[in-house]
């Protein structure tokens, strides 16, 4: 059976990680390559890398990193962050990514999707969406969820699913940072009414929230950051209490 | 040990050539004809779409060179399926070295079948030391059908082949190449086959 899968995301910043790391057994917290080696041998599934490096000399700083994961990480990875052409993510593929995930760049311009998925496939095509609950209805929000649009979640997930999009990470703006656990409303409509797989973010806070959205959201992946980054959940922990409530897991 | 990736623009080759440097083995990406012949082993990989990927092996002439070649080749993901008879994506004709169609997944299941599942009733050396049901990476809206080829297995809504081999060649729908440890000693074994 096809697993649900376990995705710490690393914020990246000139080639760097950001945000506190608290690991031990670690050289340099900094150094994406180091803790993506990590995360891969404590069972991660995957790995996102989210860049939010300003500058261009940034944007080369990161095709160094991708070459350096793809080199030592025996695991996929998907690196986001200001992707808007298929010139940038033909770079980034030719480094070693496996996937892109685009977000802004491609509700500025919703043929991307098409253009990134006919010429790499849909497998490594992943279209990021922030959205906030707004007087009960789900708005797309741009750039990091501060920018607000009144363009409605279903509508923009089946749309960028009809032009290509492999998979879908849905960020819930009204979760993230809570640690109360993760949007399974939204995230079991996406999954009924869309047909590619959905990624959860925003809200882990401990391992019932990873139980109920892979068993109310009917998530087929969940992200997290600081439950993993600080050590507050192990991922060969939490991954032995998912298969204890029988959530299919690889261990 | 001359080991060479077959070049012919498809998809995420790095990956590859990275995890046997990690056995430390160079692989060498080439198009040539020549260099293809006298490697001693040979990765067929692909990542992207059936058609324009064989268009690509046509316009290269590579379509005629590889069915020709005695040493293991090892097709990967989309590779795998190029050396079947045909496949739906695209309606394309394939190498037709494995005696069996592509399909496209019903969408009775979420297409592409994307993350972590199993491989089990493992048949042939190119598994020497994996155990059934070892978990492999997987990332495909198509699959082979069973035939007397399938070294090995795998569930997403039907039941089809994740391995197949004829003589000389293998062809693996799951990516060893991003698969773990596991993924690592199946590409060590292709090496000693």
């Amino acid at each position: 059976m096809l697993t649900k899968r376990i995705i710490p995301c690393l914020d990246i910043k000139n080639g760097r990680t950001v945000k506190g790391v608290n690991f031990v057994d670690l050289r340099d917290a900094g150094d994406p390559v180091e803790l993506a080696k990590q995360y891969a041998d404590h069972g991660a599934d995957e790995l996102v890398f989210l860049d939010i490096s300003a500058t261009l000399e940034g944007r080369a700083t990161v095709l160094d990193m991708v070459l350096h994961v793809a080199e030592q990480v025996n695991i996929p990875f998907t690196v986001g962050g200001g992707i808007s052409s298929v010139e940038h993510v033909d770079a980034l593929l030719q480094c070693g990514a496996d996937k892109v995930s685009i977000n802004s760049s491609a509700v500025k311009r919703p043929e991307l999707v098409n253009e990134l998925a006919d010429k790499f496939g849909s497998q490594c095509v992943v279209v990021a969406i922030d959205a906030k609950k707004i007087e009960g209805e789900w708005f797309v929000h741009l750039a990091g969820g501060t920018i607000p649009t009144d363009i409605k979640l279903f509508e923009w997930a089946k749309e960028v699913e009809e032009r290509g999009a492999g998979e879908i990470l849905f960020t819930s703006m009204n979760h993230d940072g809570t640690k109360n656990g993760f949007a399974n409303e939204a995230l079991a409509k996406l999954s009924k009414e869309l047909n590619i797989p959905i990624i959860a973010s925003g809200g882990a806070g401990n391992v019932q929230h990873f139980i109920d959205t892979f068993v109310d959201g009917k998530s087929d992946a969940a992200l997290a950051a600081s439950v993993f980054h600080f050590g507050e959940i192990p991922i060969p922990d939490l991954k032995k209490e998912l298969k204890q409530n029988n959530i299919e897991v690889r261990l | 040990m001359k080991l060479v990736i077959i070049n012919y623009g498809a998809g995420n080759i790095k990956s590859i050539q990275f995890a046997f440097k990690r056995l430390g083995v160079d692989a060498v990406l080439s198009n040539t004809p020549e260099e293809i012949v006298a490697a001693d082993k040979i990765i067929f990989p692909g990542v992207g779409e059936a058609s324009s990927a064989m268009k690509m092996l046509r316009e290269s002439g590579l379509d005629e060179l590889i069915p020709k070649l005695k040493q293991p080749v090892l097709g990967i993901c989309l590779g795998m399926q190029l050396l079947c008879k045909s496949t739906e994506e695209g309606n394309t004709k394939g190498l037709g070295i494995f005696q069996t169609d592509v399909k496209r997944f019903s969408n009775d299941v979420k297409v592409p079948q994307m993350g972590w599942n199993v491989i089990k009733d493992l048949k042939s050396d190119l598994f020497k030391d994996i155990k059934e049901n070892e978990y492999m990476y997987l990332v495909h809206s198509y699959y082979a059908e069973h035939c007397n080829e399938t070294i090995a297995k795998t569930d997403y809504g039907i039941n089809y082949a994740s391995a197949l081999q004829h003589k000389n060649f293998y062809g693996t729908q799951f990516h060893p190449e991003k698969s773990g440890t596991a993924g690592a000693r199946i590409l060590e074994n292709f090496l000693n086959l």
